[in-house]
């Protein structure tokens, strides 16, 4: 049995952003499991101080290129909130399909460009261009309906253009919706087919005790806006997120790490699953049974599975959006904009987890401060302690250096990690 | 006719197709751009034949060094990438700036107003040590051969400027502004919207990305050539912007920050 075992891993590859793994252990013993942010920070809360309202979505939109949808309706969210202004249906509805379709995108590049080659051991998506060619094309047709569904709602598929504070600068046409409604009923039997592809392949077998933190549905998986929830039984409304995060430094992290109820806790498509299963769309649902995921899952690798279950849920609901802004409610509803002083909180389910923004505003619409919690870096701190719970695992059991090295890879991209999102 | 082997240079009608090897690099960034690379899904599999991608951090496991056209995303802004970016240059036959924050420091750049680095980190991080310096663009710290314009990077651009890179053409960028594309597609003019926008001194090559949506362009691709700054601050002023929503617009991206002189009057 191999008794030592050295992984270094600077930068982690198939992820967004830079972040090490060293791991080593020796007689069997581990001496050292860790997980280093080791990304450029860019200061955005000092970007925006001083700036007027208008900037903020616009500005934090660049704070990530996978999630940008995300960032642009959690800021808009945050100052309307602050200036009292209450979407109208129409915004309301489109800004979901619009969160929907950067879900489907973010998921599926996830899924099939970054963990795909690993399941099926190879380094990239280019040699499945020979071995899957037919999975690679699937891939793509999601992906890029995702991307052309942002494009129509959002005006742009990264950084949005149509989105401001009030509503949008522009409203789709109803046979635009129309169209997108046909090409959404078409992709479910390619999601089909990708659920029995990740089906057909077992993920590691690892479990630990977790605390999942998610918003918490009431009628609705959540996705924007409303109370927060975590398995421990901690409940929190949205303006309360400091007592949620409760932000932190580490040497090793150039971004801030966060705790709850234990030392670390999870955000994301699994955290969701875990807390609002019961209220995934039928299908999905089905799915969910099918794949053997069921609440409450402590395995971080299931993260994947339930990325797979919420496409089938967004495009499932994305269709009975579409449904209801054709039968009546695809009203222009931009509203105007009256600044005040306030402060302005929003919690947003993006891809990789709650996502909030706040900003406290002047009378006149300046920001005077401003903070922003990234879900990565909430997740930070439990991707370490998964690391040091994999790698003590793998010391007791000893395997060689390089089945180590794929499975502590495996695990940090099982969490679709957006490192220089975590460093805003 | 039996098939050329791979290894034979292509062509394209008669000129011998260079196919470079191509690698992706991102300092401080989104990697929005980078994303952007892999969009496109019904040309991605024709513009990847243009190149041999043999890094691409983002992507793929596997990487090589000897790479002729660096793509590099993101702003300099600490030692690291400092000495990266050297190195990336030395190895480099093309070192692409891709994107506003390669070319002019983008959104980053935004936290240089305030002067000392030091007072950022402790608005952000509090007493942590944490080390950044100003934010430069590629330019500052290397020479550049071609800039690739764009918050984000339009990838319709990318193909045309890699396919010209192939063919061994020119790569040229429109001198016109935004604002002339966007009368082309015959948009009602923010400004009688009630929206500012940048679009008659921004450099076009956008297709006027932002005004086809209805909102004002904040020059992410830089001055157009001749931009004249101070007639559009009297356009603003009389359409009852504010000089703050000018100037706001203006220093977004840092592409304006190499102009010769602010316009009179614009607050600092």
């Amino acid at each position: 049995m191999k008794r030592d075992c050295q992984v270094a891993i600077a930068p982690l590859t198939r992820v967004e952003g830079h972040g090490n793994i060293r791991i080593r252990i020796e007689q069997g013993r581990l001496l050292e499991a860790r997980w280093e942010v080791v990304e450029t920070p860019r200061f955005f809360e000092a970007m925006l101080k001083g700036k007027t309202w208008e900037n903020a979505p616009w500005i934090t939109g660049r704070i990530c290129g996978i999630c940008s949808i995300g960032h642009t309706l959690a800021s808009i969210r945050a100052v309307e909130r602050a200036f009292g202004i209450e979407p109208g249906p129409c915004t309301t509805r489109l800004r979901l399909l619009l969160k929907h379709m950067e879900t489907l995108q973010s998921h599926s590049l996830h899924l099939f460009f970054l963990v795909l080659p690993d399941l099926l051991g190879v380094g990239s998506v280019l040699p499945l261009l020979e071995t899957h060619r037919e999975t690679v094309l699937l891939a793509s047709r999601i992906k890029k309906l995702a991307n052309d569904a942002c494009d129509l709602v959002g005006g742009r598929r990264l950084h949005p253009t149509r989105t401001v504070v009030g509503g949008f600068t522009l409203y789709p046409q109803p046979a635009e919706l129309a169209a997108l409604r046909e090409r959404l009923q078409a992709v479910l039997p390619d999601l089909d087919e990708a659920a029995a592809l990740f089906g057909s392949l077992p993920l590691p077998d690892f479990q630990r005790p977790t605390e999942f933190v998610s918003l918490a549905g009431t009628d609705a998986y959540p996705f924007i806006g409303g109370e927060v929830v975590s398995t421990d039984g901690v409940r929190q409304t949205e303006d309360g997120y400091r007592a949620l995060t409760n932000e932190y430094l580490v040497p090793r992290s150039t971004a801030k790490w966060c705790r709850l109820s234990r030392s670390s806790f999870a955000v994301g498509a699994l955290a969701r699953f875990n807390n609002n299963a019961h209220l995934l769309a039928p299908a999905a649902r089905a799915l969910a049974a099918g794949l053997g995921l069921a609440p409450v899952c402590h395995n971080p690798f299931a993260n994947n599975l339930a990325q797979l279950v919420e496409c089938v849920h967004v495009v499932h609901d994305a269709i009975t959006l579409i449904d209801e802004l054709l039968a009546g409610d695809l009203e222009p509803d931009r509203q105007p904009v009256r600044p005040r002083a306030g402060l302005g909180v929003a919690a947003v389910e993006v891809p990789r987890g709650i996502l909030y923004h706040a900003y406290q505003l002047s009378d006149s619409g300046r920001i005077m401060a401003c903070d922003c919690v990234i879900p990565t870096g909430q997740n930070h701190a439990n991707i370490q302690a998964d690391l040091t719970a994999l790698a003590a695992d793998f010391a007791r059991r000893g395997h060689g250096d390089q089945d180590l090295e794929l499975l502590a890879a495996m695990l940090v991209r099982a969490y679709d990690p957006c490192i220089s999102c975590s460093v805003h | 006719m039996p098939a050329a082997p791979p290894d034979l240079p292509r062509r394209y009608l008669g000129v011998p197709l260079w196919r470079p090897r191509a690698a992706f690099f991102e300092l401080t960034s989104c990697e929005g751009c980078q994303l952007q690379i892999l969009n496109n899904e019904d040309t991605l599999l024709d513009f990847l034949s243009f190149l041999e991608v043999v890094q691409f951090r983002e992507a793929m496991t596997e990487k090589a060094e000897d790479y002729e056209i660096a793509f590099v995303e993101g702003a300099v802004s600490r030692a690291d990438e400092e000495e990266r970016l050297r190195r990336i240059r030395a190895q480099a036959q093309v070192l692409v700036a891709l994107g506003s924050c390669a070319a002019f420091g983008g959104v980053n750049q935004l936290r240089n107003r305030w002067a000392d680095p030091a007072l950022v980190v402790r608005e952000v991080y509090g007493e942590a040590p944490v080390e950044t310096a100003l934010v430069r663009p590629l330019s500052a710290v290397v020479p550049v051969d071609l800039m690739i314009f764009g918050c984000p990077i339009r990838k319709e651009e990318v193909e045309r400027i890699v396919c010209d890179l192939a063919l061994g053409k020119t790569v040229t960028h429109p001198a016109y502004p935004v604002c002339l594309e966007c009368k082309a597609n015959e948009n009602l003019c923010l400004f009688d919207l009630g929206e500012p926008c940048l679009g008659p001194i921004t450099r076009g090559g956008c297709n006027a990305w932002c005004p086809n949506e209805r909102a004002g362009c904040w020059g992410c691709r830089g001055p157009a050539e001749d931009a004249n700054v101070a007639q559009l601050l009297e356009i603003m002023r009389r359409h009852g912007f504010s000089d703050e929503a000018f100037r706001d617009r203006l220093e977004c991206f840092g592409g304006f920050a190499s102009l010769p002189a602010r316009p009179e009057g614009l607050p600092a």
